[in-house]
């Protein structure tokens, strides 16, 4: 199909990827899947490595599947939806975060065991 | 068949609740009479229920804001009677069963149902004609948002009819709120209540964003965008990010009473503090909603009234920036003493002192444009003042409590009662009723009386005064709060003033209904045929009063701030085009009513457990978005030729106040 | 197949409904920011609670991580085939995009359906809900993730029906525009569950 009909249903700020673009993200997510359980599941690495590992793993999916599934990008027409996505990571970060610091403490200040 | 739904569950025992119950009843009654007799309801549905015009809405808003100003007030009334009377031997008229669900409703109704839709429908009245715009984003989604938010607040009036509210006071902390300590209908009320309505405000935040950020005229930068709208943006930008914490929060506990869950149940490895945790993540930044807005009320209301651009607009935009990211993380000092320890507790101390220092900075910013300006003594000028002396000392008792130390001897008690009604009385409810003085003309077309509006404005100072300022020193000796009885003598006399001030407070608020009555009674004489009674500044005095449905005729470039200013300053102003292009504009629809009524079956339902009824109600939900989904008659054209007539008409009623005066 | 507003319409109906469809995907993008918010709001209370076992089993006695593997896989695929829809609609091909669609919802069905075996499995050995606080925890996370997944099912149904009503326009792009951001916000969210709740849960 020719780009001018592509670019007649394009809407700005959907982003959009080609068939290429989506089978690697997939590829990708794939690998960064299967290792982690496989990780869990086989590996006899000491317990600290094996969570850090599927933990950056984890990360990194996700950051691929913004890239090339949402189409996240630093272009003008995605700008406004990377501030939101960073508004949002940030308030989880703040939401989260705090909030286990504070549990933890209130556990263990306040719960007997 | 009803599920727990019985005769029983009317309050025919309790004399004050039938009264109110009949008080209500009555009311509707004669609300459906009057539409009846005068064959007004084609009118009703088809210019108001059915409108998705950001205007309408936000007038319906601000409708029922002012309706649960009275209720909420009426509760604060029952309070401060009973408090004023209840000591030692003397029991007062309000066991504690139905003061403590008085004192319950007063604050979910003040905070949510009150405060809330003022500041929510000035937002919407105001924001799109202040960007140039001629709606809002989502047209469709804002009347939903409306029918939620109407949904809730019937859900807390029902209450009074059938079955009874919350004991556990405005925040429902468990363990009292669980099933096991509160095994009453109350909790689910306020439950679905505020998960309804709390949809509504959250798809109000996602509209105001995408309608700021997306929506503005040509040439309006950020930078050049009113304060007022700033300030909207950062409390739908607060929206965004703190409601879903309370959904969770309330989706939780609901899952507790409901399904038997253990989230926050003492049994079987629950945790209470976690919802004390979520609630007030959510919690604090919703004051920030409440007040922001107020600010920006002021900050246009001091610039137009001296004639004056606002002093330091970048630092003004730059605190109200850094307001709305240190609301985020101040969370815990609402419950210093659940005992967190003194690491965290420090932690969240500095962070709320820091948060008061750019709303210090706003307040220089405001006292600096009124020096050297000629300030005008009019209503919305009076609130303003009032606001700034009064919002003052809350926020140095708030300071106070920051102290991790004196918040130990403080918390909960009528010291903290009087830091919060402080701030948000005379922070967001002045700034409403500032605002409220200062945009009526636009929404309807005439002003309100400036000696009711003022007389109104001294009740309120006065009586906020007398009834606040002894809670203070009630506070410092030692009086908890949510008390319907005492054994101190010495408290007694506090308590009395406090009463007195309340009704004051209530003069000042027949005052303002008396503005009303009068105002609509003289409109002819007071009509604003130019739009721009006020000699204003930004673009919605650039429009009739009111606007035309469709707010600009030709979208305005904007090159500056306080735009129409300038438009004024340099004769572009009021300027005719050469053609009229056709306009667009969103149908009316019902759909938004039908979501809402079938939100407050599904409500109803849930709190009685009448599960046939839920599932209608919910199916009714899905139904219906599904079916709009399908519509596509969604828009229709206004042809130039029309839009021409209208603006020529405009015009001519223009000419007519200038030659007149 | 292509945009069909251009015909019998005046000139300004274009860029007008272009400049809809534009603020409607940035408004969708702003709700997912929302639901981020919630989910990482069970997220935090699922971690607070995750080690009250109140005398019940842990993640490591109930979790079959194989069977997760193969539902986080199916999931996966389905996020994949949605893209291609997306690819097919932005080419105005509307058979490939219904065949991708109904791909998609089949793998995402094989999902739910999964889930709902474990969690009925887990509930008839009176290892529901109300076990225990971690058991709260794990039903309410993974189930609320389960009800967007089901929702989102309906919603592919229902982008079917309307594709097939109305063929592609520039109002059923952008609905489909939104679709996949809600589709694969929902894989990303899986792969916070799968380690947070699976994998650290068995470790």
């Amino acid at each position: 199909m020719s780009d001018h009909q592509i670019s007649a249903n394009h809407i700005a700020g959907a982003g959009h990827g080609t068939r290429t673009s989506y089978a690697i993200g997939y590829g990708l997510s794939i690998l960064l899947t299967i290792v982690p359980f496989l990780l869990v599941m086989r590996s006899s690495l000491p317990r600290g490595t094996i969570v850090i590992t599927i933990v950056v793993l984890a990360a990194i999916q996700i950051f691929v599947q913004l890239v090339f599934f949402l189409h996240l990008s630093t272009s003008s027409e995605q700008r406004w939806n990377v501030v939101a996505l960073l508004y949002a990571l940030i308030i989880l970060l703040i939401v989260a975060g705090g909030s286990l610091w504070i549990m933890y403490h209130l556990n263990y200040n306040m719960v007997p065991y | 068949m009803f599920g727990k739904l019985t005769l029983q569950s009317l309050p025919l025992d309790i004399p004050i609740q039938m009264g109110a119950v009949l008080f209500m009843v009555l009311v509707t009654a004669g609300i459906i009479g009057y539409l009846t007799v005068k064959r007004k309801w084609k009118w009703l549905w088809s210019e108001w229920l059915t409108t998705v015009d950001h205007k309408k809405i936000g007038v319906m808003y601000l409708v029922v804001a002012f309706v649960m100003l009275f209720r909420g007030f009426v509760d604060a009334m029952m309070m401060r009677s009973q408090q004023a009377i209840a000591e030692g031997a003397a029991q007062g008229y309000l066991p504690p069963d139905h003061y403590d669900q008085v004192f319950s409703a007063h604050g979910v109704i003040m905070i949510l149902f009150m405060a809330m839709p003022f500041i929510i429908g000035l937002i919407n009245i105001v924001v799109p004609q202040q960007i140039g715009a001629r709606d809002v984003a989502f047209p469709f989604l804002n009347s939903v948002s409306f029918w939620l938010f109407v949904a809730g607040m019937v859900l807390v009036n029902l209450s009074l009819v059938f079955g009874e509210f919350a004991r556990t006071g405005w925040t429902a902390y468990p363990p009292l709120s669980e099933l096991q300590y509160s095994p009453g209908v109350g909790v689910d009320y306020y439950i679905w209540a505020l998960q309804i309505s709390g949809a509504g405000t959250l798809l109000t935040g996602i509209n105001f964003v995408a309608t700021i950020i997306k929506m503005r005229a040509p040439g309006m930068t950020l930078m050049k965008m009113p304060v007022f709208t700033w300030t909207a943006l950062c409390t739908n930008i607060l929206i965004i990010g703190a409601f879903p914490i309370l959904t969770v929060a309330l989706a939780l506990l609901a899952l507790d009473r409901y399904l038997g869950m253990h989230f926050f149940t003492n049994a079987l490895g629950g945790n209470a503090m976690m919802y004390v945790n979520l609630f007030w993540a959510w919690g604090h930044p919703e004051v920030y909603i409440l007040v922001l807005p107020a600010f920006g009320v002021f900050s246009e209301v001091i610039a137009t009234f001296t004639g004056k651009k606002l002093f330091g607009y970048t630092s003004m935009i730059y605190a109200t920036v850094a307001i709305t990211v240190l609301s985020f993380i101040v969370w815990l000092h609402h419950f210093f003493t659940m005992g967190s320890g003194a690491n965290v507790n420090a932690f969240f101390g500095i962070t709320t002192m820091i948060i008061a220092v750019p709303t210090g900075v706003k307040i220089f910013n405001w006292v600096f444009t009124i020096y050297r300006g000629r300030l005008r003594f009019t209503t919305p000028v009076l609130w303003t003042l009032g606001f700034i002396i009064t919002f003052t000392i809350g926020g140095m008792s708030g300071v106070l409590l920051a102290v991790p130390g004196a918040d130990f001897v403080l918390h909960n008690s009528l010291f903290l009662i009087a830091h919060f009604h402080n701030t948000i009385i005379g922070g967001a409810v002045f700034g409403v009723f500032a605002g409220v003085n200062y945009w009526f003309p636009k929404a309807f077309g005439f002003k309100l009386n400036e000696k009711l509006g003022k007389r109104a404005f001294w009740f309120w100072l006065v009586g906020f005064y007398l009834a606040f300022m002894p809670l203070y020193v009630l506070g410092f000796m030692g009086m908890t709060r949510r008390l319907n009885h005492y054994n101190n003598p010495a408290w007694q006399p506090y308590l009395i003033v406090a009463a007195v001030g309340a009704v004051v407070i209530l003069i000042g608020i027949l005052h303002q209904v008396a503005q009303l009555v009068v105002s609509i009674r003289d409109r002819e004489k007071n009509r604003d045929l130019t739009g721009d009674p006020w000699d204003g500044r930004t673009l919605e005095w650039s429009l009739a009063s009111p606007p035309p449905f469709y707010n600009f005729a030709v979208i305005p470039e904007v090159h500056e701030r306080d735009a129409y200013w300038a438009m004024k300053q340099d004769g572009s102003a009021h300027q005719r085009p050469a053609k009229y292009e056709d306009i667009h504009m969103p149908r009316n629809t019902g759909a938004g009513v039908i979501l809402g009524v079938a939100a407050l079956i599904l409500g109803f339902a849930m709190v009685w457990h009448i599960w046939w009824m839920a599932a209608l109600g919910f199916l009714g939900l899905v139904v219906t978005v599904i079916a709009r989904s399908f519509e596509e008659d969604t828009e229709y054209t206004i042809p130039a030729e029309e839009v021409e007539r209208i603006e020529n008409e405009l015009a001519a009623q223009r000419q007519l106040q200038t030659s007149e005066a | 197949m292509a945009d069909q507003a251009s015909s019998g319409h005046s000139a300004t109906f274009d860029t007008h409904e272009r400049h809809i469809a534009s603020n409607r995907v940035f408004g969708f993008w702003v709700y997912i920011m929302t639901d981020t918010i919630l989910f990482a709001s069970i997220f935090a209370t699922y971690a607070v609670l995750n080690t009250s076992f109140a005398g019940g089993p842990t993640g490591k006695e109930l979790f079959d991580l194989p069977s997760v593997l193969l539902e986080t896989i199916f999931l996966l695929t389905s996020s994949f085939t949605f893209g291609l829809g997306v690819v097919a609609v932005n080419r105005g091909r509307r058979q490939e995009v219904l065949l991708w669609l109904a791909a998609t919802f089949v793998l995402g069905a094989a999902f739910v359906g999964m889930e709902l075996s474990e969690f009925g499995s887990m509930i008839a050995e009176g290892f529901g809900p109300r076990r225990s606080a971690f058991l709260s925890g794990f039903f309410g996370l993974v189930g609320t993730h389960g009800l967007h997944v089901t929702f989102g099912l309906l919603w592919i149904a229902v982008m079917m029906v309307q594709l097939v009503r109305k063929g592609v326009t520039i109002g059923t792009t952008t609905r489909m525009m939104n679709l996949s951001l809600f589709w694969h916000f929902l894989d990303i969210v899986w792969i916070c569950v799968f380690t947070v709740v699976y994998l650290l849960g068995v470790m």
